[in-house]
């Protein structure tokens, strides 16, 4: 039958249907995922965990999250999504850490792993684990919490900005009472006037001028820049020690995004907390992060400070993204592009999964994936180009690579 | 208001001429009072396109780049002014022969998810006007998509598949191909990449050049991202509230941005290098309605120079060097 | 080629091991979205319930008439006398010189050929005209569904058209069609029906076995309005949709335009409302056919074989004959119960989304 669908596909003038999955294959992923998920769901909805379960320690309490061999998977109809695939990587105290990565890399599920916002039950996180610290020094396992205690940390001390604000603010309700309500709930000695008063001089710290308007209107009734700050000034409530900020300003203007992107330094200034940007926009990592992470297909191909990641960039595929931003190309070239396009996380293989997209390709790339290279304490990059330690068997495939 | 009518001097160079171009949105459909209430979109705008050139349209959403797109295809009906398609005024022509003459300028349009009818097959949506039109014999009809297909990137196989099984970039190539299979003359591409990813966007930009450069295509590119206006275009307009604010020559605007809200579009690009601070000009508050500009200047209530003059006069579009055009009152005193 | 394809070790849907290498980006397959739909649709367990109450229905009216036919020979409206002694029970009351009250109460054998009970020759029984049940229940639903189908069809037909007319040239176009649409809309629906029925069975020009013709076109014309409403409402959205704007730039007719791109993406809703219509139009039928307004007498129908039980023509056979109308009853209600199961299923399994 394999065979069969073989044939199907490569037929040049073929009918459609062969890119579809077999009616067999369909029931078989349908039954496995089935099995799959009942085992996570089981360990999830456990009762009583003790708190020993998910307290550990932290490699450097300089951090405030460290995510470590992360795996979060979605058992799909089509096959299991790899969407994040081995994360590992550290959000140091009052800095900014940039993940850049084109659609689809598992930028959104990785942060929303750390919020136990994953979409259950097709979404599980199989493996790994994130470590959160919180103000008193004790350190959590986010991924063996269970979700009442995640409840005190989600949108208290960890706080989440979005895309597109309208979808995380309610439009039945004016603004200034959600913001009231998230006080209300999270901090217990508050009281209706004092929460007005902190969303008050909240909104006033996002830069909104009119605050007594913005406070009675309804969400509809601002701009998209405004909402966006609304949705800054919310995360601010209640002194949060990290902030997630996915894609803040893909939807606005360039005029808008700079306020916004200025406002969000200057925000994590006064509140001495730590920031994960994700973004697709080089230029605004550029200018935000003060740590970079690439990814890549669910996993990690290169990180390291921003300077390291702009000024030598190493994986092929951070390089190639810097060359085809249109900006400061030599006049008359053609742009430099990467061909093909980002795969989705389905069926990958156990090799270097940019290898059909790399200029630079060897043969051994297609025979494993490669492992991390540490360039310095903060820089790597996982690509066979800098790979020292050569699998004896490998070790001709390459020395003939390198020779191209 | 009364409309200095520009001269209408067409020189067979331009393949397109916009003659004050208005679009108004009345507001609600039923009223019978004499000036209803309206979204002035686009608010006397002229330009003219020359022949294989690109023209980039910049500006902030809302600010009715769309709209200007939509109005010279007459896709829908100007307000007031004059679109004039390679020497015939097209407000003038009728619906049967407007349709005859459709193929001639195509649009591109910004999401590929809705821009490809979901019932029909690749081959479909791309052939469905060439058949109608009979671009090519019958005979040949099928090996005449197959080549368009593969000029724009498309496998072959892609020619019975529906546009769902297809990520961003390549059903932007479809979109691509369907407006390029027509053999126009002229393309409106409004943000064709904004949709997508980085390294998508680069090969789609690079399809557009070699297309352009095999046959001759004239592009209005109407786009958000500076940095790739100014990689593909010629002459570049910048837009405001449904005005021009400033035009003329790519390098000249780029090199030395004349009007104040040029300056601050320019400053705002986010620049991939950590070590480059901006001398940046963070503009205030927001975009004004269109349904009720600001007197005058319209960019008056976000602009650091703002005078008294500005509140009262509207600047004049005015040729300040060569190929140059500024509408602002800092330049405009002598 | 490094790794061997052994059989049965890895999952047979990753069959990719040497072809990724040329194709990173289709290294995984898409469910097609026909088996998409039918996968939601399965997933639902009333739909399934539904689908198979309609399954029964359809063979029990379509095949049933043939096994009848093939075993026992029964006919339509073939009569059976059936000589049977059956218990009269006379009952009066009146009023005695006396000025008292008395019951009346006789009861005696007569000899009865029709209203036969349950039998091993006729498992229903035969009715008051000596007609086996079980035969004309299946005649009976054959006509129901073949009426409905019909029905919705022509409905759809119209609603499409008219619809689709309004929704894409709008203006005054859609002015008159939707005003058109609204009349008929707030039009009480029964009532007209029985006096257009009325009118149509005290016309004497007219042949009974075409009456059933005019009813249909009736149904039609109370029905279609749902449809045009739906058809418009859905292609004032799609027109909206960038694809339009597409078809209308590369100067593609008007009507390929409705007719290839906006009509198709309405499909879903169409088959949606038609199945919900269906049993509706059934019961419309089976309320006149009770009124025997419907379907004439001799044809079967499901609505008539209830009317017998009509407590106005007296008691009996509402109370000791329930094998002639509670069967009929009980396909009604599992035609109509299967039809909007299905319908709701179809609805969800189509727009996930109009879910919860
Ligand atoms: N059909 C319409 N009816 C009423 N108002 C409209 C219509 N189309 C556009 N407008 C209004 O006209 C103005 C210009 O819109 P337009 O779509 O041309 O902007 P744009 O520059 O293309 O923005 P974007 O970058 O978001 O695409 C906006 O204020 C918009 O709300
Ligand atoms: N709820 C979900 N169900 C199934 N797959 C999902 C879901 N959310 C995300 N994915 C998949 O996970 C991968 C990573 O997604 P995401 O993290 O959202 O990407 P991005 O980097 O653009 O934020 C994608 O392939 C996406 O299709
Ligand atoms: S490992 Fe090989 S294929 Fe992968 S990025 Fe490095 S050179 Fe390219
Ligand atoms: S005319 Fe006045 S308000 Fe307008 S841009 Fe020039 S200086 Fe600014
Ligand atoms: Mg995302
Ligand atoms: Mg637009």
């Amino acid at each position: 039958m394999g065979l069969l669908d073989k044939f199907k596909r490569k037929k040049i003038e073929g009918i459609d249907d062969s890119t579809y999955l077999t009616l067999r294959e369909e029931r078989r992923i349908s039954r496995e995922n089935t099995k799959t998920i009942k085992e996570y769901e089981r360990i999830r909805n456990r009762k009583n965990v003790s708190e020993e379960e998910y307290l550990t320690q932290m490699r450097d309490p300089a951090n405030v999250v460290e995510f470590d061999n992360l795996h979060t998977y979605f058992f799909t109809d089509v096959g299991t999504v790899k969407a994040v695939n081995g994360v590992s990587f550290d959000i140091p105290q009052g800095k900014i850490v940039g993940v850049v990565g084109e659609s689809g890399c598992g930028k959104s599920v990785t942060s929303l792993s750390l919020m136990q916002l994953v979409q259950a039950p097709t979404g599980q996180i199989t493996q790994g684990s994130i470590r959160y610290q919180d103000e008193d020094g004790k350190c959590y396992d986010v991924t063996k919490m269970p979700r009442d205690k995640m409840l005190r940390i989600r949108g208290k001390d960890i706080a989440m900005i979005f895309q597109e604000p309208m979808t995380s603010l309610n439009p039945v309700f004016k603004v200034g009472e959600q913001m009231d309500e998230v006080i209300l709930l999270h901090e217990e000695d508050s009281t209706d006037d004092s929460a007005r008063e902190r969303s008050i001089e909240m909104l006033n710290l996002v830069g909104i001028a009119d605050v007594k308007k913005v406070y009675n209107s309804y969400p509809h009734e601002l701009s998209g820049g405004m909402r966006q700050r609304v949705m800054i000034a919310m995360a601010l409530l209640c002194n949060p020690r990290l902030i997630i900020a996915d894609e803040p300003t893909t939807a606005l203007d360039v005029t808008i995004q700079a306020q916004i992107l200025e406002l969000l330094r200057d925000v994590k200034e006064k509140i001495n907390g730590s920031i994960m940007f994700i973004t697709h926009d080089l230029g605004v990592i550029a200018e935000m992060a003060d740590y970079v992470v690439v990814m890549y297909a669910g996993r990690i191909i290169e990180q390291g400070t921003v300077r390291e990641i702009f000024h030598e960039p190493k994986h092929p595929y951070t390089i190639g993204l810097m060359r085809s931003k249109p900006g400061g190309h030599v006049e008359g070239d053609r742009l430099y592009s990467i061909r093909g396009q980002v795969p989705n996380p389905i069926n990958m293989p156990n090799h270097c999964y940019f290898y059909n997209r790399c200029d630079k390709a060897m043969d051994i790339c297609k025979r494993h994936y490669p492992a991390m290279t540490q360039f310095n304490s903060d820089h790597r990059a996982a690509c066979f180009l800098y790979s020292d330690e050569i699998l004896p068997e490998e070790k001709e495939d390459k020395e003939d690579g390198e020779g191209r | 208001m009364a409309i200095e009518k520009m001269d209408l001097t067409t020189t067979n160079d331009d393949i397109l001429v916009v003659n004050n171009l208005k679009k108004y949105y009345p507001l609600s459909k039923f009223t019978i009072k004499k000036d209803p209430v309206s979204v002035r979109a686009v608010d006397d705008i002229s330009f003219t396109i020359k022949r294989g050139t690109t023209m980039g349209l910049v500006g902030e959403s809302g600010c009715g780049k769309t709209t200007v797109g939509r109005t010279i295809l007459r896709l829908h009906e100007v307000t007031d002014g004059q679109v004039i398609f390679d020497g015939k005024d097209l407000a003038k022509v009728p619906r049967r022969k407007l349709r005859k003459m459709r193929p001639q300028m195509q649009m591109i349009f910004q999401d590929p998810y809705s821009s490809l009818s979901p019932r029909l097959p690749v081959g479909e949506i791309i052939g469905e006007a060439v058949k109608e039109h009979n671009i090519v014999p019958k005979s040949k009809y099928r090996s005449y998509i197959l080549k368009v297909m593969r000029d724009c990137g498309l496998q072959p196989q892609y020619y019975y598949r529906y546009p769902h099984e297809f990520s961003g970039g390549q059903r932007q190539r479809i979109s691509i191909a369907r407006a390029v299979a027509l053999n126009p003359k002229f393309i409106i591409c409004d943000e064709p990449l904004s949709a997508l990813d980085v390294s998508i966007q680069s090969q789609i930009i690079n399809l557009m050049k070699d297309l352009q450069e095999q046959h001759g295509y004239t592009y209005l590119f109407i786009s958000h991202d500076l940095s790739v206006v100014e990689y593909i275009s010629d002459t570049i307009g910048v837009m405001y509230l449904g005005s021009m604010m400033e035009m003329g020559d790519k390098k000249k605007v780029f090199a030395n941005p004349m009007h104040p809200y040029s300056k601050a579009l320019l400053s705002a690009v986010p620049v991939s290098d950590p070590d480059v601070k901006m001398n940046r000009i963070v503009l205030k508050g927001d975009i004004p309605s269109p349904i009720n500009p600001p007197s005058g200047c319209k960019f008056r209530t976000r602009c650091p120079y703002a005078m008294p003059i500005c509140a009262e006069k509207a600047p004049v579009f005015k040729e300040y060097e060569e190929n140059h055009k500024v509408a602002c009152h800092l330049y405009s005193q002598d | 080629m490094a790794i061997d394809t052994e059989k049965g070790k890895k999952p047979d849907y990753t069959d990719m091991e040497d072809h990724i290498e040329t194709d990173l980006e289709q290294n995984f397959r898409v469910i097609s979205p026909g088996r998409m739909v039918t996968k939601r649709f399965f997933k639902s367990k009333l739909s399934i319930v539904g689908l198979a109450m309609i399954i029964f229905v359809f063979l029990f009216s379509f095949v049933g008439p043939f096994i009848i036919n093939h075993t026992w020979g029964y006919k339509e409206t073939q009569v059976f006398k059936i000589e049977r002694n059956a218990d009269m029970v006379s009952t009066a009351e009146f009023k005695g010189p006396d000025g008292r009250t008395y019951d009346y109460y006789d009861r005696s054998k007569t000899l009865v050929i029709f209203k036969a009970p349950p039998s091993r020759d006729h498992w229903l029984g035969t009715d008051t005209s000596g007609f086996d049940i079980l035969t004309r229940l299946m005649y009976g639903g054959r006509i129901s569904l073949i009426i409905s189908f019909i029905v919705i069809i022509l409905e759809t037909f119209l609603g499409i058209i008219l619809g689709g007319l309004a929704g894409y040239f709008g203006k005054w176009v859609d002015q008159v069609i939707m005003r058109i649409v609204d009349i008929f809309a707030c039009l009480p629906g029964l009532p007209i029906l029985l006096i257009l029925s009325a009118t149509i069975n005290s016309i004497e020009s007219i042949p009974a076995e075409h009456r059933i013709y005019y009813l249909m076109a009736f149904l039609t014309l109370m029905g279609w309005t749902g449809v045009a409403r739906i058809v418009r409402g859905q292609i004032l959205m799609l027109r909206e949709q960038e694809y339009m704007m597409a078809a209308e730039t590369t100067g593609i007719r008007p009507l390929n335009k409705i007719f290839r791109h906006l009509v198709p993406n309405t499909m879903p809703q169409l088959i949606v409302s038609a199945t919900l219509g269906l049993g509706g139009v059934i019961l419309y039928e089976s309320t006149l056919s009770y009124l025997s307004l419907g379907v004439p007498f001799p044809r079967a129908a499901w609505g008539s074989m209830i009317a017998l039980a009509d407590p106005s023509r007296g008691q009996e056979i509402l109370a000791y004959y329930p094998n002639m109308w509670v069967p009929a009853g009980l396909l009604i209600v599992i035609a109509v119960l299967g039809f909007s199961f299905i319908g709701d299923g179809l609805r969800d399994a189509f727009d996930p989304r109009m879910k919860r």
